[in-house]
C-alpha cells in the first residue's frame, strides 16, 4: 500500500510522461489522420492511392515493429532527437491510420444531397466543406475517434519499454527499490485506467453535445 | 468509360460532383505533381540509405549464411506459434465470456461483464509485464496469457454484439417453438450470428498477430528478437537497417493477407442475404466507449 505515498513523484512523473506522450501523439495523429483521410476522398487519383498505402500499411504495422524502425533506425541516418519526439512520432503515425479510417467513414456517412444542395445554393468547395459536410460528419465520428484515443493511451506503454519516460516504465525503478511487484502494478494499472476514463468521458460529454440525434 | 461509369466507381460521397473536363485537366495536373514529389522523396530516401552506406556488401551478408535463415526462421515460427495458441485461447476465452454474459443469472453476468470491461481498458502491455514480472512466468506463457486476456474481452463482445444483433423475431420464434435457451442458441442465434461475425473475429486476431511482437519486450525469442540478433552484430557493420527492411515486409505482409481475408469475407457476406440480419460492429480498434454500446 505504501508503494504509493513512498513513491509518489516517480509515479507522478511517470504519469505525466504517458499523460504527454497521449496529448502530443494524439493532435500528430488527427492532423495527420485528417491530411490522409481529406487524401482518401479526394478527386486526385494519386492522392487517393497515397492515402490508402499509407493507411494499408500503417494498420497492419505491429507497433512495436514501428518503434524498433523509428527509435533504432532514425538516428542512424544522423537525426538524433530526445527519445520521446521519437515515440511521439511513432504512435502519432501509427494512429492516424486508425484517425483516418473514422473520419472517411465519418465523411461517407453524409448523404450526397447535402453536397449538391450545398452546391447549386451557390457555395464554394470551402464553404460547402465548412459549413455543410464537415459539421454533419464530425458528429457521427466523436465514437470511433475517442475509442481510438483510448487505444493510443493504451499503445503509449510501448515506448515504456524503450526507456521513454511513463508510467508502465516506474515498475523498473521500484522494483529494483525493493517495493512489493503486486502493488507496484496495481497503481500502475490505476494510472491507466484515470487516463483512459478521462479520455472516454471527454468523449461522453462531447458526445452528449454535438453527436447525432439518433 | 464515360463519366457516369467514373462516378460510379468510386464511392458516392457528398464532396464534389462529377468532373467535367476541364477540372479533369486540372485533376490530371494534380496528380502527375503529386506522384512527382512522391518520387523526390523516395528519391531521397534512397539517396539517404546509399549515402549512410545501407547497401556495402558487408551489411547484406549475414542474410546468405544459414544459420542465420535458420535464426529468421526459428523467430518467425516462435511469432506463428505464439499467436496460434493466443488465437485459440482467446476464442475459447471469448466464448465462455460472452456466455456470461448473456447468462440469465445476474451475478454470472455481473462477473462476466466487470471481467470484460476491466481486460479492455488495460494496456495489454501492462498485463504482460505483470504477468511477467509479478507472477513470474516464462516468456511465451506470458506473452500468451496476456493477448488472450485482452483478445478473448474484445472477442466476448463481438460474440454478444453478434448475437443481440441476429433479429429478435429469430429467437421470439425459436421460444414459441418451445425450445429451450440452450437450444435457441445453438441451432438458432449462433450459427446466424457466426457468419456475420466472422469478419470482425478475424480483424481482431489481426490485432493479435501485431500484438505478439510485443513479446520481443519481454524477451521472447520471435521474430523481432532474431532480428534485433543479427542487427547488433559488429561482425557484419551492425545492419540495422538492412534487417529492418527484411523484417518489416514480412510483418506486414503476414497481418496484410489476414485483413485482405477480412474484408474479403465481409465483401461476401453482404451479398450474402442469409446474414443480412446481423450488422456486428468492428472490433477494432481496442475498446469502445464504456457506456456507449
Amino acid at each position: 500500500m505504501n508503494v504509493l505515498t513512498d513513491n509518489f513523484p516517480t509515479y507522478w512523473k511517470g504519469f505525466l510522461g504517458t499523460v504527454e506522450l497521449t496529448v502530443y501523439a494524439s493532435i500528430l495523429a488527427l492532423v495527420l489522420g485528417f491530411v490522409m483521410a481529406s487524401f482518401r476522398v479526394a478527386p486526385v487519383g494519386s492522392f487517393r492511392a497515397l492515402g490508402t498505402a499509407w493507411v494499408t500499411v500503417l494498420r497492419n504495422t505491429p507497433l512495436t515493429l514501428l518503434f524498433f524502425a523509428v527509435l533504432l533506425g532514425l538516428p542512424r541516418f544522423g537525426l538524433v532527437l530526445p527519445f520521446t519526439v521519437f515515440a511521439v512520432l511513432a504512435l502519432g503515425c501509427y494512429t492516424s491510420a486508425f484517425i483516418c479510417e473514422a473520419l472517411r467513414s465519418g465523411i461517407n456517412t453524409v448523404p450526397r444531397g447535402q453536397g449538391e444542395a450545398a452546391r447549386s445554393l451557390g457555395m464554394t468547395f470551402g464553404q460547402t466543406l465548412t459549413s455543410v459536410i464537415l459539421p454533419q460528419a464530425f458528429r457521427s465520428v466523436i465514437p470511433p475517434v475517442g475509442s481510438t484515443l483510448i487505444a493510443l493511451a493504451k499503445n503509449s506503454a510501448i515506448a515504456g519499454a524503450f526507456s521513454v519516460v511513463e508510467l508502465l516504465g516506474t515498475y523498473k525503478t521500484l522494483s529494483e527499490l525493493g517495493y512489493n511487484i503486486i502493488w507496484t502494478f496495481v497503481w500502475i494499472a490505476l494510472g491507466y485506467l484515470i487516463i483512459t476514463l478521462a479520455i472516454s468521458a471527454l468523449f461522453n460529454i462531447l458526445e452528449k453535445r454535438w453527436g447525432v440525434a439518433r | 468509360m464515360s463519366r457516369r461509369m467514373k462516378a460510379l466507381d468510386h464511392d458516392a460521397t457528398a464532396l464534389y460532383d462529377i468532373p467535367g473536363p476541364k477540372t479533369e485537366r486540372r485533376h490530371r495536373l494534380y496528380g502527375v505533381l503529386s506522384t512527382l514529389l512522391v518520387l523526390a522523396l523516395v528519391g531521397w530516401v534512397l539517396y539517404l540509405l546509399f549515402d549512410t552506406d545501407q547497401f556495402t556488401r558487408t551489411k547484406w551478408m549475414p542474410f546468405e549464411y544459414k544459420g542465420i535463415q535458420e535464426l529468421l526462421l526459428r523467430g518467425l515460427g516462435n511469432t506463428l506459434k505464439a499467436f496460434a495458441i493466443a488465437a485459440v485461447l482467446s476464442l475459447a476465452l471469448g466464448t465462455l465470456l460472452a456466455v456470461g454474459r448473456l447468462s440469465d443469472h445476474k451475478p454470472v453476468r455481473r462477473l462476466a461483464t466487470l471481467f470484460v470491461e476491466f481486460f479492455r481498458a488495460m494496456p495489454v502491455l501492462v498485463m504482460i509485464f505483470f504477468i511477467y514480472v509479478a507472477l513470474k512466468m516464462e516468456p511465451l506463457s506470458a506473452l500468451v496469457a496476456g493477448l488472450t486476456l485482452y483478445n478473448g474481452s474484445v472477442l466476448a463482445e463481438v460474440f454478444r454484439s453478434g448475437i443481440n444483433a441476429v433479429e429478435r423475431g429469430q429467437r421470439e420464434a425459436a421460444y414459441a417453438l418451445g425450445m429451450r435457451k440452450t437450444q435457441v442458441m445453438t441451432h438458432v442465434l449462433v450459427p446466424q450470428a457466426v457468419r456475420a461475425m466472422l469478419p470482425a473475429i478475424i480483424s481482431q486476431l489481426v490485432v493479435a498477430l501485431k500484438d505478439t511482437s510485443l513479446g520481443y519486450l519481454i524477451t521472447y525469442e520471435e521474430f523481432l528478437h532474431a532480428g534485433k540478433l543479427i542487427a547488433s552484430n559488429l561482425d557484419y557493420d551492425l545492419p540495422f537497417i538492412p534487417v529492418v527492411m527484411v523484417i518489416s515486409p514480412i510483418y506486414i505482409g503476414m497481418c496484410m493477407v489476414l485483413s485482405w481475408f477480412a474484408q474479403w469475407m465481409s465483401k461476401r457476406q453482404r451479398r450474402n442475404p442469409k446474414t443480412d440480419a446481423a450488422d456486428v460492429a468492428a472490433a477494432e480498434p481496442g475498446t469502445l466507449l464504456p457506456g456507449m454500446q
